[in-house]
């Protein structure tokens, strides 16, 4: 058994226990401990990686007690994935907290570090129960990062987040309740053999139970028709929460994937994939309506938020379609509209101070100080975002699209991303000329660019052109990851005794 | 019993969901409360009910499922905390927005 699988956990929660006791403590010293958390996290993922990349499913039983009696930790290529698209995020969102914003409200920095621990523990679970627990710890750290800075507008957002996610939270319940009253367990590995065995009698009810889970991770990742929340939530929060935020919908897929290849996958029979039929209708208009909201959005942030949806509506097509190429095109975008939408966060937040009591409204204002740096990374930015090549949203979307065989879902799929495309330039465009070139003639000079802070934002958006020149390596590393998930022997083999090392 | 079970559910989460539909804050904790009332019973309901098992393992034939009881032990300190953290903000968003409309602004007649 290795330890180095519940670290991930562990050492944001004790960082963040240990904020919460020396509240006394100054800024800085708090900023040291919670750079040095986050900092930590990154050699550690990448360690879980290269564990993960062995092709062997790691199992951590907690208290060495065996699934599936005892709590699990698993980890295979999907999560080690997933704990390091966090960590790199992290790292950077909280690098450009701490050139100010961390100091607009108490506690930010324990609350960071709760919500780092919350999504790696998501990440790494393999308990739907305890899916739930992480669920719960990394919303209510949400909460209150949302929250950070105050104000009308983000009280506002902040109650329909709230109140939408713990009615979510009592449906998350609800599905759990119903999975372990037919099958008897609260281990996925365990659970997908006994969906699989599932009677007539008792299909109805776990094919209820597993729609319900539909319901509720699509509240998380914001597809349609549960997406309201996230446009003023995001456009409200404050930067580097936001960029964080860009990890908080990939938490809603991730589970998707997760429930609908292990517990509803190749192996449940009449239950095989349920989620389908429904994704792909969902995931459609989703990319419509995110791309309508993104030609209308009236502030930059409200753009960008857009563009998160119109990204979640082109990961779950990728995952609807099913086949081990298109998952593996999904990861890699996911990947990319990850750090690109965090790094794009932090540039609107960076443009705003330069614009005065404008802030990022698409309006007519003040000329910005450094429009040619500020400039070209918003080019960099959109055209990354937008899939234009040679950047790695083009490598993202060509790949999904190569994904499909010539049919109905390639009529419907190719013309939609490619249109919306080509429609979120357009927005970009719109917003960019607006931003930098119709501008007044003065400048206000009372902000300085804070090296710090963009320091952060180019870390984040210069990872495209890194992701691009990478692509190989990350390429196959994602067609093993979707092999992985399709291959369900190993993950059913975790739950004998004695399997376990 | 079960059907008493039942009914007591249906009426707890409907109750909670006219309450959700007010779109005041204070009437949409108390439904949320409602809600999580019956996901927790719902949740009990899960390990079967029966009445006179005995809860420690060999002292008898039949014994209740103890994972269901912990389930909800979690979901009732879980709800608990997140109860106070809402009506915290609700009553920072009647402050700051002067309504206790969800929507942070009256609606238009």
């Amino acid at each position: 058994m290795n330890h180095a699988l519940i670290l991930p956990i562990l050492l944001p929660m004790f960082a963040g226990s240990l904020l919460l006791l020396g509240a006394r403590l100054s800024l800085s010293s708090k900023r040291c401990l919670s750079l040095g958390a986050t900092l930590l996290l990154l050699p550690l993922s990448f360690y879980l990686l290269w564990l993960a990349d062995q092709g062997v499913l790691q199992v951590y039983a907690a208290g060495n007690w065996q699934a599936p009696f005892g709590i699990v930790l698993l980890l295979d290529r999907l999560s080690a994935l997933m704990l390091v698209l966090t960590a790199v995020l992290g790292c950077f969102a909280l690098l450009y907290a701490v050139r100010g914003d961390d100091g607009r409200g108490p506690s930010f920095h324990a609350l960071f570090q709760f919500q780092l621990m919350g999504i790696n523990g998501a990440f790494l679970t393999g308990d739907l129960f305890n899916l739930f627990v992480f669920f719960e710890i990394l919303l209510i750290a949400s909460y209150s990062l949302l929250l950070h800075g105050g104000g009308a507008e983000r009280v506002r957002a902040g109650l329909h987040y709230v109140l939408l996610n713990l009615l979510g939270s009592a449906l998350f319940l609800l599905a759990v309740g119903v999975l372990y009253g037919i099958t008897g367990t609260l281990n996925m590995a365990d659970m997908a053999s006994q969906a699989a065995a599932a009677g007539p009698d008792q299909a109805p009810l776990l094919h209820a139970a597993g729609l319900l889970l539909l319901l509720v991770f699509g509240l998380k990742a914001a597809c349609v028709p549960l997406y309201f929340w996230l446009p003023r939530a995001y456009a409200a929060a404050t930067a580097p929460v936001a960029a964080l935020f860009a990890i908080m919908t990939k938490v809603g897929l991730y589970s998707i994937v997760r429930v609908y290849t292990l517990i509803f996958g190749d192996a449940a029979g009449s239950l095989a994939h349920m989620a389908n039929d429904w994704l792909w209708p969902l995931a459609l208009l989703t990319l419509v309506l995110g791309v309508i909201g993104a030609l209308a959005a009236s502030s930059l942030q409200g753009l960008l938020a857009y563009l998160l949806v119109v990204s979640v509506g082109t990961l779950l097509a990728g995952i609807a379609i099913g086949t081990e190429q298109a998952l593996a095109a999904a990861l890699y975008y996911l990947i990319h509209s990850t750090w690109i939408g965090g790094g794009l966060f932090l540039l609107a937040d960076l443009i705003a101070r330069q614009r005065g009591d404008k802030q990022a409204e698409l309006v007519q204002g003040p000329a910005l100080q450094n429009p040619h740096l500020l400039g070209a990374l918003f080019f960099l930015g959109a055209i990354a975002v937008a899939g234009l090549p040679p950047l790695s949203g083009f490598i993202g979307k060509l790949l999904l699209l190569r994904a499909l065989e010539p049919g109905l879902q390639a009529l419907l799929l190719w013309p939609l991303v490619l249109g919306g495309g080509l429609l979120t330039l357009l927005a970009l465009s719109r917003a960019g000329s607006t931003l930098f070139w119709r501008v007044g003639l003065s400048q206000l000079d009372s902000t300085e660019l804070d090296r710090g802070r963009l320091l952060a934002c180019m870390g984040l958006l210069l990872l495209s052109p890194l992701l691009t020149g990478l692509a190989a390596p990350i390429l196959s590393y994602v067609q093993a990851t979707a092999g992985q998930l399709h291959d369900l022997q190993p993950y059913l083999q975790t739950i004998r005794p004695g399997a376990a090392p | 019993m079960e059907a008493l079970f039942a009914a007591t559910l249906g009426i707890l989460t409907a109750s909670g969901v006219y309450l959700l539909l007010r779109a005041r804050t204070f009437a949409v904790v108390m439904g949320l409360t409602l809600i999580s009332y019956a996901v927790n019973l719902f949740l009990f309901a899960m390990g079967r009910l029966q009445s006179g098992a005995v809860t420690v393992i060999g002292q008898g034939g039949a014994y209740a499922d103890p994972l269901p009881q912990a389930l909800v032990l979690t979901a009732i300190v879980i709800g608990f905390a997140m109860t106070a953290f809402v009506v915290v903000l609700a009553l920072r968003s009647l402050g700051e927005t002067q309504t206790d409309h969800v929507d942070g602004r009256e609606p238009e007649q």
